[in-house]
């Protein structure tokens, strides 16, 4: 069974000040625009840190392989790669302090997939969740779609905290009662219980994809999905189990001529015929599901000209998009590739209106990457609520914001290592020959099995997920819900 | 066979292994193994055919480990790619993206290499091999792997040798004729590179290549080949089985390595008659003695 112990990190700007004694910081900006965080690690009042999971497996079958905060930020689902789905639910801010930021804490935990065996092929599929969504609340209950590389599945997350007492046939243990002591007659009332948090199963998607599946995204219209792997993409209806429509399709009639595949892809938060794909060469298609039933031809095609004094053989696997997101505005998309995240206009195809090096250093070592498969590695990027904020992982559990406005970069650290309770962590750099600072890193020391390839921004608040293997770190700015 | 139907179950249609990747690279290592041999013989120990004029093996040893040429770099990018390709074979289907990257990745070099002049089919190699053999072997070579799994037998296989059975695991021999037997272009009419090459040539190279890249597999670098092999579900899939079986091979020569490997696969039938036939020997002569 899992454990659960957050950490909560509160990431605030020079010149704060403590406040007191609990874990509420104050915040003091030096000047506007100063985009220098820093970091405090902090305990909850129980002492407790990290999101730990108690597992016999150790490390490996807890690996985070997702992370993803609902449409409110209330709730943040992580899916593993044992195939669990755990739900951290934010406490309400109490209103006795109001400058207690709520925290997150778990909600629920339940086995989305298990380990299945492919008896045609002779081959395992994996219970690993590779993405999980969630649906736009449209009642009491909230819904989330969780996938792994076959099959999808829609689950639903409902409270109960109330039952009836007080049945005229039953008693309180459930057991008939003997009539003749029934005198008078009783309404059953509903009266206040524990929570319990009930997750079920309602649609399964099964049998839809021959190859892995890499990303699903529920359209705007709440009523399709879509789903897809590496050489299709499948359009689903939420209600309808036993069949989907097949809208992108880029197998080769002769596999030999395989030459890229599709990465990732989302739809447009707004209009709901719209969506995007990337694929493996790093350019990205638009596609209108208004134009035509197959959406094999592209309304937009994003592509950047290679530039050529960069040019190797890893030119193409570097090139590769692993992730792509829409901006909330649904005006630009992010797209992260090996050693960049770029931003694009939907206006502009011809190339990327802002592009942020993450970890540039690694570009004179692709070939040890290539040697050790870390250049195949799938990092995920993410915006913050008002666009203005960018956010990526790297290496060394490090993971990179750009701002947009002010042009600043921050390196940051997630691990328990260099986080000490109510200690205050500093930005990290990493230096690449020549001069060294003090706490630098060196390109050499970086750890490459520590990759923060899943993180997840709140929608509204300055509230940050960061997945680093098995641990989960949730950063609050505490400041605000003002964005930067 | 494919029915493009949108709405249906494709699932059971079709075949989403990575094995033509894998053809893809297998036919690249044929004619590559022309250039390994030449570039990065380790522990051969032979003096180099030098198209660019560096000293020979030893000389390349010692001055291994300063700045290794371009032709050096690339070549063992090259090799490293093909290792990559295939050790595909593990309990859960390889990454599809990763297999297509480095599929390209080989293409690039090969396409380079062509055009520089360096990737020249190698005649001058052969080493007194009887040419008969050759062709038999490239027969079996041509042949898909379908037809393999149905289970023809080969007509021209004479006699097998008694070393057959030390053969590794049915798997691994499977994995490794698929690799092996598919070689031929996938014809000479599919629209790639090897189009510019001359087909024939090519097949009459591919038995010697093969063997080169057994060579080459089992004569890497002992460090690289433990860092390319780390994380590979070793239970799965022994490649120092394969690999001591392969140099238990060597001596069989190289077209009874071919005919050992092909015919495993062919059928199971092939070796069960071959151990009945040893057990009906066994049994013949006991009746005799008796």
């Amino acid at each position: 069974m899992l454990k659960s112990k957050i950490l909560v990190i509160k990431y605030y700007l020079l010149d704060a000040e403590w406040v007191d004694s609990t874990f509420f910081w104050s915040l003091n900006r030096s000047s506007p625009g100063n985009f220098t965080p820093y970091l405090a690690l902090l305990e909850n009042m129980e002492g407790e840190s990290i999101y730990e999971v108690d597992s016999e497996d150790g490390v490996g079958a807890d690996i985070i392989s997702t992370v993803e905060f609902n449409h409110t930020g209330e709730l943040l689902a992580t899916g593993d790669k044992g195939g669990r789905v755990v739900i951290f639910q934010r406490e309400p801010e109490s209103k006795n302090e109001p400058h207690t930021q709520g925290e997150y804490n778990v909600y629920s935990t339940f086995q989305s997939h298990e380990p299945e065996f492919d008896y045609l092929k002779s081959l395992e599929i994996e219970e690993k969740i590779n993405k999980i969504k969630w649906l736009p609340q449209q009642n009491a209950a909230h819904s989330l779609l969780s996938t792994n590389d076959k099959t999808i599945k829609l689950w639903k997350v409902t409270e109960r905290d109330k039952r009836p007492e007080g049945y005229n046939l039953k008693d309180e243990e459930g057991k008939l009662k003997d009539l003749s002591t029934v005198t008078s007659l009783q309404v059953p009332v509903l009266k206040p219980m524990d929570l319990m948090v009930e997750v079920s199963p309602r649609r399964i998607f099964a049998n839809g994809h021959t190859y892995h599946i890499n990303s699903i995204s529920v359209n705007s219209d709440c009523e399709t999905y879509m789903s897809a792997d590496d050489l299709r993409i499948n359009l689903w209806h939420l209600a309808i189990t036993d069949r989907s429509f097949n809208i992108v399709d880029i197998k080769p009639a002769n596999m030999e001529d395989l030459t890229e595949v599709i990465t990732a892809s989302e739809f447009h938060p707004h209009h709901c015929n719209l969506f995007v794909y990337s694929s493996s060469k790093g350019s990205l298609r638009l596609c209108d599901m208004r134009a035509s039933a197959l959406c094999d031809k592209h309304s937009k095609l994003f592509e950047e000209p290679e530039d050529p004094s960069n040019r190797s053989f890893f030119s193409e696997i570097i090139s590769s998009v692993s992730d792509v997101k829409f901006s909330h505005s649904g005006r630009f998309m992010l797209t992260r590739d090996y050693l960049t995240v770029k931003v694009w206009d939907l206006n502009m195809e011809t190339k990327p209106i802002e592009t942020y090096q993450v970890h540039d250093y690694l570009r004179s070592k692709l070939c040890s990457l290539y040697e050790n498969d870390c250049i195949f590695d799938k990092f995920e990027c993410a915006w913050n609520g008002s666009d203005s904020v960018i956010m990526t992982g790297a290496y060394n559990n490090f993971f990179r914001m750009f701002d947009r406005n002010t042009k600043r970069d921050v390196t940051l650290e997630a691990s328990r290592e260099s986080s000490k309770p109510r200690a205050i962590l500093k930005p990290r750099r990493v230096c690449v020959g020549g001069k060294r600072r003090k706490d630098d890193i060196s390109v050499d020391s970086l750890d490459f099995t520590k990759k923060i390839l899943h993180t997840a921004w709140h929608p509204a608040e300055n509230i940050i997920a960061i997945a680093a293997t098995n641990n989960l770190y949730i950063f609050q700015d505490k400041v605000n819900s003002e964005m930067h | 066979m494919e029915t493009d139907d949108r709405e249906g179950n494709r699932m059971w249609e079709e075949d989403s292994s990575h094995k033509h990747l894998l053809d893809v690279s297998s036919w690249i290592n044929c004619i590559v193994a022309s250039k390994t041999t030449k570039d990065t013989m380790f522990a051969r120990g032979i003096k180099r055919k030098c198209f660019d004029g560096e000293e020979d093996i030893e000389g390349t040893l010692a001055g291994f480990k300063s700045v290794p040429s371009y032709n050096l770099q690339r070549q063992s990018l090259l090799d490293m790619s093909l290792v990559k390709l295939q050790l595909c074979h593990m309990l859960v289907e390889p990454n599809l993206c990763r297999s297509v990257l480095i599929a390209n990745t080989v293409r690039q070099i090969q396409e380079e290499m062509t055009q520089d002049g360096t990737w020249q089919v190698i005649n001058a190699q052969n080493t007194g091999q009887a040419s008969l053999d050759r062709l038999v072997s490239s027969d079996i070579l041509c042949r898909s792997t379908k037809e393999q799994n149905e289970g023809k037998l080969v007509p021209s296989y004479s006699g097998f040798s008694k070393d057959f059975e030390n053969t590794p695991s049915q798997d691994i021999i499977s994995d490794l004729s698929t690799v092996t037997s598919v070689q031929a272009p996938r014809n000479p009419q599919s629209n790639n590179v090897w189009e510019m090459e001359n087909s024939q040539e090519n097949r009459g190279n591919f038995q010697k290549s093969l063997d080169q890249i057994f060579e080459t597999l089992e004569n890497k670098n002992p460090n690289s080949v433990e860092d390319l092999f780390s994380d590979v579900d070793n239970s799965y899939y022994d490649l120092d089985t394969v690999l001591t079986g392969m140099m238990n091979n060597t001596k069989m020569g190289h077209c009874d390595v071919l005919e050992s490997f092909s015919s495993q696969t062919t059928t199971n039938s092939n070796s069960n008659c071959k151990s009945d036939i040893n057990e009906l020997d066994h049994i013949v002569e006991i009746l005799v003695e008796s």
